[in-house]
């Protein structure tokens, strides 16, 4: 019975990191382009982050519920789940990737300018390199909340490590509970790890 | 001696102001000579630099550099032409002392062995040998500021534009710093608001007052001037001793 249960938390906890590499891959591509775009048009910074930190604030079950009936993107399983947890990881993203940027100090961005460096070089050599501390960490609150918010998409059929806490919860059986809640915190805290460890590699000494 | 910047009649307003921060400015900048723009806070000096390298452009007038109207210069080009030194140093904080130093003559495509020893002849220029590997955070002030000078100077401009770049410095510093510009005998465009250091480094020192050229002359008939704005800043001078 224990070997079973270890196969099937092996098995569900892949499923569950595929989730949540997916949501904050698909996450990180749409926000970090906005971003840039957006220190371009100072007058769009305020709608858009406000419009993706309202997105934020529904509750997880409630915009998977929200999400199934819609046509194309709703429905039971993988995609609608993913359609959520890459909403929910597009605020921290696009906000830490905005303040990374707009907070390069003046005096770098005018000599950078004043250099005779195009717009694209900037980005690429100033922007970018000095912004990816704030872009990583940006990055590690995406993955660490998508873990904990992968779980509950277990509620609409995506599977991942939800499935046995929800079973778990269903049977009065604290074994099973456990075996989806503690991979998902030993997953939280091996993110939050490695990507401070990156962080901490891209700030300049 | 060619003028290597010409101010025709200019005049700025910034977009969406009414104050002109300049007001018909006509000033020439000859070939390996340093003019001092002097003035208050606010008085415009730092908008004509900025100006010239195309940071800016005039409302009315036009600004001349090697005879030719930084309108119709490719931006890019102008700016890579022309050294530019400010106050804060504006060095890439990711970026080493060499590396900040290399990067002008890298924009301007110089080949890999010519960068390299154009930036060890420019680290020895500015003193900074020891600290190639360092980066702007590890520096003092005044290594900071000598690095900027450094990185401006890179690529062989043919002009320099400071704008109080050793303002933040302590005195002893900054003497010393004064002492190594004068050694450079670049063509510059020099803004200070300190009339101690328009009268030593300026071969001209040009006073601007509330967007007006008051007075341009040499150091020595500017001690003589009557204008209004003149005599106050002298009158700074004097009670320094």
């Amino acid at each position: 019975m224990w070997a079973d249960l270890a196969r099937e938390a092996l098995s569900l906890t892949l499923e569950h990191l595929f989730l949540v590499v997916i949501s904050v891959l698909l996450a990180a591509l749409i926000a970090i382009p906005s971003a840039i775009a957006l220190t371009r048009r100072e007058r769009w910074q305020r709608p858009i982050v406000g419009l993706v930190n309202i997105l934020q604030t529904i509750p997880s079950l409630a915009l998977f519920g929200f999400l199934i009936p819609l046509p194309f993107l709703g429905g039971i399983g993988k995609r609608t789940a993913i359609i959520a947890l890459v909403l929910y990881a597009l605020l921290p993203i696009l906000r830490n990737t905005l303040v990374g940027i707009t907070g390069i100090d003046a005096s770098v961005r005018e000599s950078a300018v004043a250099m005779g460096m195009t717009p694209m070089q900037i980005l690429r050599e100033v922007e970018l390199p000095l912004a990816a501390p704030s872009i990583f960490a940006g990055l590690r609150v995406a993955m660490v909340t998508t873990i904990g918010t992968a779980a509950i998409a277990a509620a609409i059929g995506a599977g991942g490590l939800g499935v046995f806490i929800f079973r778990g919860i269903a049977s009065v059986d604290n074994a099973q509970i456990l075996a989806g809640a503690v991979p998902a915190a030993l997953m939280a805290i091996a993110a939050d790890e490695g990507f401070s460890w990156i962080e901490r590699k891209l700030s300049p000494p | 001696m060619a003028a290597v910047v010409e101010f025709q009649q200019v005049s700025y307003t910034p977009p969406g102001q009414a104050r002109q921060v300049l007001r018909n400015l006509s000033l020439t900048l000859e070939s390996g000579e340093t003019v001092v723009l002097l003035g208050r806070s606010g008085s415009g000096k730092t908008t004509a630099l900025k100006l010239v390298n195309g940071l800016l452009f005039p409302t009315s007038g036009h600004v001349l550099v090697e005879g030719k109207s930084t309108r119709e210069w490719d931006p890019v080009a102008l700016k890579r032409r022309i050294g530019y030194v400010i106050q804060e140093a504006g060095l890439f904080p990711h970026f080493t002392v060499s590396r900040n130093i290399a990067l002008p003559p890298r924009l301007n495509g110089w080949a890999p062995e010519k960068i390299q020893a154009r930036t060890v002849e420019m680290l020895r220029t500015v003193g900074l040998e020891d600290y190639a590997d360092r980066y702007p955070r590890q520096l003092s002030g005044g290594q900071r500021q000598r690095a900027g000078v450094g990185r401006a100077l890179a690529a062989e401009p043919a002009l320099l534009l400071l704008d109080e770049p050793f303002g933040a410095l302590d005195p002893v510093t900054r003497l010393a710093l004064q002492r190594e510009f004068l050694k450079l005998k670049k063509t510059a465009l020099f803004v200070t608001h300190d009339i101690r250091e328009a009268l030593q480094l300026g071969a001209r020192v040009a006073l601007l007052h509330q967007g007006d050229l008051a007075v341009v002359a040499s150091p020595a008939s500017f001690q003589q001037s009557q204008h209004p704005e003149a005599r106050a800043f002298l009158e700074v001078l004097q009670s320094v001793g």
